[in-house]
């Protein structure tokens, strides 16, 4: 507990973070998030005398991939400056504690920081009018949790897209009547960092922006940061160049697919999709889903798991009925044979009733 | 968490539930037509034929549909402009590669397709045409008079469907999956009027001139 009293600049040289490996994250995050070369010493003066927050990381419907993308990166890297930077007072994984003790303190860290702990989801949650019973941690439903620790909390970030959009608990049908954190949270910041998992300069790159500044990053109509989610995969790929020349890979060991052309045909949603990894990549930088031969699922989006079969073309549609075609056309069929039929019947009528008249016939009348 | 109001839950929207709508009116109406017209035949000729109905009948269908000299003269624009606007439209539906993708995904049938920038300089001289098309209408005091809301209403839905495509393609409406749905929402508007304006014309045309032909070609008269 101690540790938080301290600034970000005097736990990291505790902790042996030399000046210049602090100042390198400062230019790398200014860089990520497109800031003027001109803020990175106010961001480095800024982090150095920053307070280090409290962070209470609740995981809920979640596979735990969210933490492992973060943790699991290539030491050391940004991302392991960025966990000395908080105080991480409540994780499920990375804490020791457990049962009560775990428990015990998060209520502690929610009572010590009211009002200005950062709150971190990871995973969906059943909503208010679904069973509680689906997911509960130490006996407390989700929804009571995230309730009750919303609370006191500054800002709200969902880290991943089961938090962000409900991801696939969500998934039709949804057993377990998932929502997002964004369905429930209205009256605070919030920040949702999408991606199953998200890149894990992004999450770091939120926590830098709102740790340097006080405030969190700007947003786009998903609330996810613009400074990553800007950008859509299709117009930052570097295999973009061959869509562009109508070279397209068909099946995934063909000429096309070894020459490293365009994955469209083969299903990429890179073009509706928003996300940091063409220009971020993984794995420190050494490649990512596209550079490694296979479409982009489009993971960063609300409802990619219903959003029709991966590996059909972005163009196809989701679901298309062919017995619904057939019946309509069938009907179709059927009510124009019958229209015809009475058109037929009706001349034939007339021409049965038809009484001829002679033109002298006629004359007679007059 | 997406609803109707949001880009992803508009495209899914206009990809899943209206797609399936549209289509069934489509193939509903078009057989309804197609059946009506073919089912209701014509009166038994009993005269005897003096020479076949199928090769004048099929040289028909080419004779009219390349421009004869004479309605060049009459009407160039429109023999120019109609043709390249005709031709644009069907070469952007039928051999750009996502639309390839589309009918293959559907019928599982494919063919080649053209790189993706031609396709998008013949899909501007299309637009261009298009709205050619409409000045044309509008200022022809004879064809002015004769347009009625059909034909408007026909032109908006074709060069809308045509517009949307070069936006998305081009990406010039953000985010990307609103400009898709748009385009396909247009699409499948142009799919549900098909069958009951004059757009039905894609699919009687061919069958008319055809049968043109053929009477001629049973009356031993040049086709």
């Amino acid at each position: 507990m101690t540790a938080k009293k301290h600034s970000v600049g005097e736990h990291l040289r505790d902790q042996g973070v030399s000046r210049r490996a602090f100042l390198k994250f400062c230019t790398a995050s200014a860089s990520l998030m497109a800031l003027p070369p001109g803020l990175i010493p106010a961001m480095a003066a800024a982090l150095e005398q920053a307070r280090r927050p409290s962070v209470i990381w609740l995981s809920f419907q979640e596979c735990t991939g969210c933490t492992e993308s973060l943790t699991r990166s290539h030491a050391p890297t940004v991302e392991d400056l960025i966990l000395e930077m908080i105080s991480l007072d409540y994780h499920h994984t990375l804490q020791a504690a457990a049962g009560e003790a775990a428990e015990a303190a998060r209520e502690q860290a929610m009572k010590d920081n009211f009002g200005n702990y950062l709150l971190i989801v990871d995973g969906s949650l059943p909503g208010p009018d679904a069973n509680p019973g689906y997911s509960t941690i130490a006996g407390v439903s989700n929804y009571a949790m995230l309730m009750e620790a919303v609370e006191g909390a500054a800002a709200v970030i969902a880290v991943g897209t089961c938090a962000a959009f409900g991801g696939l608990p969500e998934a039709a049908p949804n057993p377990t009547g998932a929502v997002a954190v964004m369905d429930l949270i209205k009256d605070k910041p919030l920040v949702n960092v999408s991606g199953c998992p998200p890149v894990p300069m992004v999450i770091s790159g939120v926590l830098a922006h709102y740790l340097a500044f006080g405030r969190l990053p700007e947003l786009d109509e998903y609330h996810r940061p613009l400074a990553f989610f800007g950008q859509s995969i299709h117009d930052r790929c570097y295999r973009r160049p061959f869509y562009d020349k109508g070279l397209f890979a068909e099946t995934f060991d063909d000429e096309g697919a070894r020459a490293g052309w365009c994955l469209y045909r083969l299903g990429c949603k890179g073009p509706s999709t928003y996300n940091a990894c063409a220009t971020m990549r993984w794995n420190a930088g050494t490649s990512w889903p596209i550079e490694a031969g296979h479409p982009c699922l489009g993971c960063s989006e609300p409802r990619f798991w219903d959003a029709g079969s991966f590996y059909a073309p972005l163009s196809v549609p989701t679901d298309l009925s062919s017995t619904q075609v057939l019946t309509a056309g069938a009907a179709g069929a059927l009510v124009g044979g019958t229209v015809a039929t009475l058109a037929r019947r009706t001349v034939e009528t007339a021409a049965a009733s038809r009484q001829p008249v002679t033109a002298d016939e006629l004359e007679q009348t007059l | 968490m997406t609803a109707l109001t949001d880009p992803m839950g508009f495209l899914l929207f206009t990809k899943g539930p209206l797609f399936n709508i549209a289509i069934a009116i489509f193939a509903l109406g078009l057989l309804a037509r197609l059946a009506e017209i073919l089912l209701l035949g014509r009166r038994p000729n009993f005269a005897e034929p003096r020479a076949g109905e199928w090769l004048p009948g099929l040289r028909t269908v080419v004779t009219r549909t390349l421009p004869d000299p004479g309605t060049f003269k009459r009407a160039p624009f429109n023999v120019v402009t109609g043709l390249i606007w005709h031709i644009g439209f069907l070469v952007a539906l039928l051999l750009f590669i996502p639309h390839i993708e589309l009918i293959k995904g559907l019928f599982g049938v494919s063919w080649p397709g053209l790189p993706n920038p031609f396709v998008d300089l013949v899909t501007a001289v299309t637009l261009v045409a298009l709205a050619a098309t409409l000045v044309h209408r509008l200022n022809h005091p004879v064809k002015k008079r004769l347009s009625t809301v059909e034909d408007y209403l026909v032109w908006t839905v074709t060069f809308l469907v045509v517009l949307t495509g070069y936006l998305a393609y081009n990406r010039l409406i953000n985010p990307y999956p609103l400009a898709l749905g748009l385009h396909i929402l247009s699409a499948e508007l142009f799919l549900i009027i098909l069958p009951f304006t004059k757009l039905t014309h894609i699919f009687t045309a061919f069958i008319a001139r055809w049968y043109n032909g053929a009477s001629f070609g049973r009356r031993g008269v040049q086709s």
